[in-house]
């Protein structure tokens, strides 16, 4: 299939899916309070801009975002290279790595509010929690799956201690598989953040609560799209700096 | 047959009763046993052998990959020298996230040099081996025999008194790799340098070969040991050479046939 076809069949994948949202509410095939139609979201957009929420919720979801997500992936990348270059270490995290992964980052709520408070710092920590562990295994199974024979080449030249090996090989040689982790977390921690949000800390999700406990059905679907905008947004600016970094592969 | 040199220096590598053995499922497998072999500074030195012999283990253990179980080996380098031995693989072990030349100026980055003097070095040194034009190109943009080119390069650059060559043509094909075989044999007269150079290719050996010796036998022991007189540049259907190579191969064959 040409991709001019393609672009054109989606385009008309949405016109429908369009369509079919305006249909319903305003046949009164459902109750135009539980599903604005799509007419209506400009007009609450534009409410919501102008009003100042809209920025204000969008910064502050975004400090939430980037914070917890370079906090989370800092750590996971730095425990997976140990976990991944020394046996040791992981035999000492072993058991309490099979403790504490399974446990959802939403789990952590509860002490998140204990401990921080209805503050960001509360939504940082549950977003990182969540990047923290896809991260982690990302990065430790990218370690171990590095070439023995460049590790070699690396001795062969005289670098044997652990941070030249971490420098010269294992880091580079890990990055592609570094980078799929960290893509996976670039969604999740998206999710992250509108829940931590939910529970009051200032933000998307506060924002969204507030407006369904008012019945502004319309002002929640704006945040919705406002939410795959800019995951939309950093993901395709990701994936250009993944092409960046890994242009040396064929 | 032996040059002056051996007879006035002492060896630059001097090894001496050198056995290596592993424990594998609760068995001893030795690879190289009680093997004693002096090379003489700026020999051509070509080791030979069938696969399985010790031959790639003999140069591991003097590049410090393998540890001997037991016996020495000595090394008369200069002690102001960056590194004594470089070590050029079978394939040629590039790292892929390096452009040519920063994988050229790989070895230099321990030795305090700043990066516009390695990256001189490193052009100097692809320009030895032909490939200056591809100094910004990536490995995977290479063919095989450029790659191994590359490989040359970066043992090079770290001004090795040794070069190890762990049959680093085996994977070319036979156009490349006498292409490579001329080409080392230049930068051998160029450089001086003390050459080991592990192949199972007995034509490849006589051609390139001041001395070879012949691995044989399982532990691998030095089965023949023979110097090639035949002046450089040498002609590749050069009768001496081709009775060497006949020799060669008959010593082979009545030592494989004796184990």
């Amino acid at each position: 299939m040409t991709s001019f076809r393609s672009a054109a069949l989606a385009a008309v994948g949405l016109a429908a899916f369009l369509a079919l949202w305006e249909a319903a509410p305003r046949l009164d095939l459902v109750n135009p309070a539980f599903l604005p139609p799509p007419s209506s979201i400009p007009a609450a957009f534009a409410r919501e801009v102008s009003g100042g929420a809209w920025p204000r919720a969008v910064v502050e979801s975004l400090s939430h975002y980037v914070v917890g997500l370079g906090a989370g992936a800092l750590a996971g990348i730095a425990l997976g290279l140990a976990s991944g270059m020394f046996g040791w270490f992981e035999s000492l995290t072993a058991w309490v790595v099979r403790l504490l992964r399974p446990i959802p980052g939403l789990a952590w709520v509860p002490f998140a509010i204990i401990w921080f408070g209805v503050q960001p710092s509360a939504a940082v920590f549950i977003i990182a929690i969540g990047v923290f562990w896809i991260v982690f295994f990302a990065t430790q199974g990218a370690v171990r799956g590095v070439d023995r024979d460049l590790i070699e080449v690396a001795q062969a030249f005289g670098f044997r201690g652990p941070l030249a090996r971490l420098t010269k090989i294992l880091l580079p040689a890990a990055t592609p598989g570094i980078l799929v982790g960290l893509r996976t977390a670039l969604g999740q921690a998206w999710m992250a953040v509108v829940a931590a949000e939910i529970f009051g800390v200032p933000g998307i999700g506060a924002r969204m609560m507030q407006a369904s406990s008012l019945l502004s059905t319309d002002i929640v679907v704006v945040y919705m799209l406002t939410m795959a905008a800019l995951y939309g947004l950093f993901d395709t600016g990701f994936v250009a700096l993944q092409g960046w970094l890994l242009r040396w592969r064929a | 047959m032996s040059s002056t040199m051996s007879s006035t220096q002492p060896p630059i590598i001097d090894i001496r009763g050198l056995s290596l053995a592993y424990a594998r499922d609760g068995r001893r497998t030795e690879i190289l046993s009680a093997l004693d072999l002096a090379v003489p500074r700026g020999q051509f030195l070509v080791i030979v052998g069938e696969s399985g012999v010790g031959k790639s283990t003999l140069l591991r253990v003097l590049i410090d990959l393998a540890k001997p179980s037991s016996g020495t080996v000595r090394l008369e380098t200069d002690p102001g020298t960056l590194t004594p031995m470089a070590l050029v693989f079978q394939d040629a072990r590039l790292l892929p996230w390096r452009r040519v030349i920063d994988n050229v100026a790989f070895g230099l980055e321990r030795h305090g040099l700043s990066k516009p003097e390695r990256r001189a070095r490193a052009a100097a040194m692809l320009k030895l081996v032909g490939l200056s034009d591809l100094a910004g190109r990536w490995p995977h943009q290479l063919s095989g025999g450029q790659r191994q080119r590359v490989a040359i390069a970066r043992a090079l650059a770290v001004e090795p008194e040794v070069l190890l060559m762990d049959e680093p043509f085996s994977a070319l094909d036979s156009f490349t790799r006498e292409g490579l075989q001329d080409e080392i044999q230049r930068i051998k007269a160029q450089t001086g340098k003390t050459v080991l150079f592990v192949t199972h290719d007995i034509d490849e050996a006589v051609y390139l070969a001041d001395r070879v010796v012949v691995l044989a036998g399982s532990p691998g022991r030095i089965a023949a040991d023979v110097t090639l007189a035949p002046p450089r540049p040498r002609q590749r259907r050069d009768a001496a050479l081709v009775e060497a190579a006949r020799h060669l191969r008959a010593e082979l064959s009545r030592r494989s046939a004796e184990l």
